[in-house]
């Protein structure tokens, strides 16, 4: 298969990027998309070009580091796949293939296809954790938890941080990959403790790193590699309210003491 | 120089926690005066990196990803064990400690494993405490399955997503810690070099991958958590990532580098599909619990496989071991699976893969049932292969997937050289000659959670708290000795890529140093690498410069490392003149064709002491004791 690329290349942060047209040749079917990519990079090292950048490390759909916007779509063409996992068997013959970044003020181009998505970990240590230490825990199955609410945890907790959902959301929201941990900790009796503050200082944070609004359009799940659902979003609505209703009016511990 | 495992006295069931009580303990107060340095967030460094925070350590951690929760750990599907013999099925913490001596074929440190096996009670409480959902059963109890062919069902799963549950778990108490100022994280930044001053490791080199910027981090202790080096091979299931670069230049340092020839060959991955596979991917082990694994019986027969019949078939495991048939250990399936196709009755365009076949299953269980257990296996199979497994067999073949071999260390998780730690897949510890299945995620954890904030102390009681500036002279040799190796890379300018040596170095390490060894074939390897390495040094092309995000020289240098442990694994493999697990010479096998050990001659751990160049390293010998278990020859007939 012979295919014409349309690549982002950015030389770093500082500089401003254009697209490059490269054209690839007798390309496997079988061929992953990246491999197609590695043959290109091949190619342009040979003759003194620099190689394409991009995120990858696991390629097999589970360290969320592999972000592409391939054709006007996260992660392309295909439903419920990442980017690692798309194969050149999903293009036709000939076909002309559009590559981006991920474009979201919040996620600044490093290199190329190469982001910056640390406003995801930022926002995980904002709350997203149950305060325990090691040690000194319960066993194991002392709490029961009904298979229906450990099942609906794993959904949310499948998520693989890689960002598609900004990417293609019309205000860069960030609002299903937080809601993906909100929930994921809010159904299991572990987390419920910190549920309602949880989803305050995540949410506190999302805003501060920059993300935009949700207005509901949907494009987070639809263009999710595992399918997020927006059920997420509506339970995190839910602890939200709860937490305005509540925490603000409860003073903190330290301001009682001063008092 | 004679290896102290620091093992120890006493009754197998004692000694950890009469050397709990007899370790020296670091006061509450004076932890935050020492500063640790973990490098690599994966199961392993994440769990420590958190561990040690709570208890009042200032640490410094490192990943080479963009973000901690990428590990490599990530992947990890099947499981993870534990003693808990939730199942009333006569599991114990005696029975796992014996079940992993055993399975790694006798060559593992007794109070070590039995350690682990402790351990793995907390493991499993901690990680439901963090909010892990493992899989649970109608009234609401944990889950078990059995797993890579135990008698016992132990192993608890979240889905086929056990890694990526319970490194995020590890991940966010490390991001709690982060929060609480107690952690310092460095993510998408190298470990280039170890530190030392006055023979204690005493800080680190590193490269911040965007910029390129040499930074020097100084501290009063060092814990590698960088996983392993399957990628020796090129080919592996590990990630594009993982590498031995940290693990080795400490190695170059004094770090006594263990057993570096035990690899693990997993056999089901899916096969080859041509010259452009840049990774491989593995098909969880438990589908072996319900797929049977066939050839044709006739050699070169191109027959669709619903075109061949039954008796036409030969299920080759469970001709071969009645009793465990399909759930032979891992070592035990991938070399059968070598052997059929190397008599040349291997399917599919390259006619190295045996079936993978779930017709039988299907027809018993029924689909729904099928689908319900390895429904996203089958999912990504089809995505990768663009076959549907309901309708026609999987096809497999075997692969690299884990290094029991890594860094020595002795019972507290110390190298060779004071102050430096090796945890998780980096180091060589407990899986001997063949890991387990769904063991790798509990030493990662154990070694983590529950052994290093015991064993540092007892280092750091008897060290004083001064801090070592990072001016000091033996930070500014070190930052010369990696800026020289970045220009030196910059400047050959030759004309192979990076990845095309590497390939090279692979297919040497694979057809020679993989499933099968032999003498003559290894010594071949050992001249191969050697030119490999000449060409590598004198013809790579690495283009750009040293100050921008550069991922050909980040890899240029892993490669560089791989080359001389590949020359290491060589030697080891030609030094150990007997069979075990994962290591399997053709001159040393039973009749049957089985793996033969040589206990009197080789009941060791050989590790390997730098000496400037890795194909003249000297040897040194732990002698293994066993007390508790007697040897038996492995039999799963
Ligand atoms: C596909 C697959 C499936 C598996 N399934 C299972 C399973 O079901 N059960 C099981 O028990 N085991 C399984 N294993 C094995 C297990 O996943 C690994 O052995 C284990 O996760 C290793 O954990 P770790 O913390 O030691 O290392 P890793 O998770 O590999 O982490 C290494 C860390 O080191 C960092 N690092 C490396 N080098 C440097 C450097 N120079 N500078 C800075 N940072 C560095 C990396 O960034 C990373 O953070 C599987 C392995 C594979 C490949
Ligand atoms: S919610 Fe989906 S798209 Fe968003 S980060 Fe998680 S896995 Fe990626
Ligand atoms: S590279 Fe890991 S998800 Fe794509």
């Amino acid at each position: 298969m012979d295919f014409t690329l349309k690549i982002w290349r950015q030389k770093d942060a500082g500089s401003k990027g254009s697209f490059n047209t490269y054209s690839v040749k007798d390309i496997s079917s079988d061929m992953s998309f990246l491999e197609m990519l590695d043959e290109l990079n091949e190619d342009l090292i040979k003759d003194g070009e620099s190689p394409v950048h991009f995120d990858h490390d696991c390629r097999e759909g589970i360290c969320g580091t592999c972000s592409m916007y391939i054709n006007g779509r996260a992660h392309g063409p295909q439903k419920a796949i990442t980017t690692c996992q798309l194969h050149m068997r999903s293009f036709k013959d000939g076909d002309t293939i559009t590559i981006e970044p991920w474009r979201a003020k919040p996620f600044p181009v490093i290199r190329d296809l190469v982001v910056d998505r640390s406003a995801f970990d930022r926002i995980i240590q904002a709350g997203g954790y149950v305060s325990v230490s090691t040690g000194g825990v319960p066993d194991a199955n002392e709490i029961p938890i009904p298979t229906s609410i450990a099942n609906e945890a794993m959904d949310a907790a499948s998520c693989i941080g890689c960002g598609a959902c900004v990417a293609a959301c019309k205000n860069a929201s960030a609002m299903l990959f937080v809601s993906a941990k909100v929930s994921h900790l809010a159904l299991l009796p572990q987390g419920k403790v910190e549920a309602t503050s949880r989803a305050e200082n995540m949410i506190a944070q999302m805003d501060k790193e920059g993300f935009g609004l949700c207005t509901n359009t949907g494009a987070c799940s639809a263009e999710c590699p595992k399918e997020i659902s927006l059920t997420h979003i509506a339970r995190m609505n839910r602890e939200y309210f709860n937490a305005k209703q509540t925490s603000n009016n409860i003073p903190d511990k330290e301001e009682v003491h001063e008092g | 120089m004679i290896l102290d495992s620091k093992s120890p006295h006493g009754p197998l069931e004692e000694k950890w926690s009469k050397h709990i009580f007899d370790a020296k303990l670091v006061n509450p107060a004076n932890k935050r005066k020492f500063d640790v340095i973990v490098v690599g967030t994966g199961l392993a460094g994440a769990s420590a990196a958190a561990s040690l925070a709570e208890l009042g350590y200032n640490v410094k951690a490192f990943c080479f990803q963009d973000s901690p929760r990428r590990a490599h750990s990530i992947a990890a599907q099947g499981g993870i064990n534990a003693a808990k013999n939730y199942q009333n099925d006569g599991d114990s913490v005696f029975r796992l400690f014996y079940d992993t001596i055993k399975g790694g074929d006798y060559r593992s440190r007794e109070s070590n494993v039995y350690r682990l096996a402790e351990v793995s009670l907390n493991i499993i409480d901690q990680c439901v405490a963090q909010g892990v959902p493992f899989a649970r059963e109608y009234g609401g109890l944990l889950a078990n399955r059995s797993f890579g062919g135990a008698q016992v069902s132990r192993t608890f799963y979240a889905r086929g997503q056990t890694g990526q549950q319970l490194l995020l778990g590890a991940y966010s108490a490390l991001s709690r810690q982060v929060t609480n100022g107690k952690v310092q994280m460095f993510p998408r930044t190298e470990m280039l070099d170890l530190v030392m001053v006055d023979g204690h490791a005493r800080g680190i080199i590193t490269r911040n991958l965007i910029t390129g910027k040499i930074e020097s981090h100084s501290a009063h202790a060092v814990l590698l958590c960088t996983g392993g080096y399957g990628n020796v091979f090129y080919l592996s299931t590990n990630a594009m990532g993982c590498n031995t670069t940290a693990a080795w230049r400490a190695h170059k340092h004094g770090a006594f580098f263990a057993n570096p020839c035990f690899t693990q060959i997993h056999p089901t991955c899916i096969p080859v599909s041509g010259d452009h596979q840049s990774k491989l991917t593995l098909m969880s082990e438990s589908l072996r619990n319900d797929g049977r694994v066939w050839v044709p019986k006739e050699k070169g027969d191109k027959r669709s496989p619903k075109d061949i019949p039954e008796a036409e078939r030969d299920y080759f495991l469970e001709r071969r071991y009645p009793s465990f048939g399909n759930l032979v250990p891992r070592d035990v399936a991938s070399r059968n699976a070598k052997y059929v196709c190397d008599e040349g009755r291997g399917v599919g365009a390259t006619g190295l893969a045996v079936y993978l076949d779930f017709k039988d299953a299907i027809k018993r269980d029924g689909k729904d049932t099928i689908e319900s257990k390895y429904g996203n296996l089958f999912d990504m199979y089809k995505q990768i292969t663009g076959e549907n497994p309901y309708e026609t067999p999987m096809r497999i073949y075997p692969a690299v997937h884990y290094t029991m071999g890594g860094l020595w260390v002795d019972y507290n998780l110390m190298t060779t050289i004071p102050g430096l730690y090796s945890l998780g897949e980096c180091n060589f510890s407990d899986h001997g000659a063949n890991r387990l299945g769904a063991s790798a995620l509990m030493q990662g954890l154990a070694d983590g959670y529950f052994v290093i904030p015991y064993a540092i102390g007892d280092y750091l009681a008897t060290r004083s708290y001064d801090k070592i500036p990072t001016d000091h002279p033996s930070f500014k040799q070190s930052e010369e000795r990696v800026r020289d190796q970045i220009s030196k890379l910059l400047s050959i300018n030759g004309s192979s890529t990076v990845d095309q040596i590497h390939r090279e170095l692979g297919k040497v390490m694979w057809d020679y140093c993989g499933m099968s060894r032999t003498a003559e074939g290894l010594q071949q390897a050992r001249g191969k690498i050697k030119e490999i390495k000449e060409r590598f040094w004198s013809d790579v092309k690495v283009l750009g410069t040293n100050e921008e995000l550069n991922m050909s020289l980040e890899k240029a240098g892993r490669v560089a490392d791989f080359i001389e442990l590949g020359a290491l694994m060589i030697e080891d493999a030609l030094n150990r003149k007997e069979s075990c697990g994962g290591h399997f010479r053709e001159e040393y096998q039973t009749e049957e064709g089985e793996a033969l050990r040589d206990d009197e001659n080789h009941t060791y751990v050989a590790a390997w002491e730098y000496q400037g160049d890795e194909s003249n390293e000297t040897l040194h010998k732990e002698q293994l004791e066993f007390e508790n278990v007697k040897l038996t020859q492995r039999s799963y007939k």
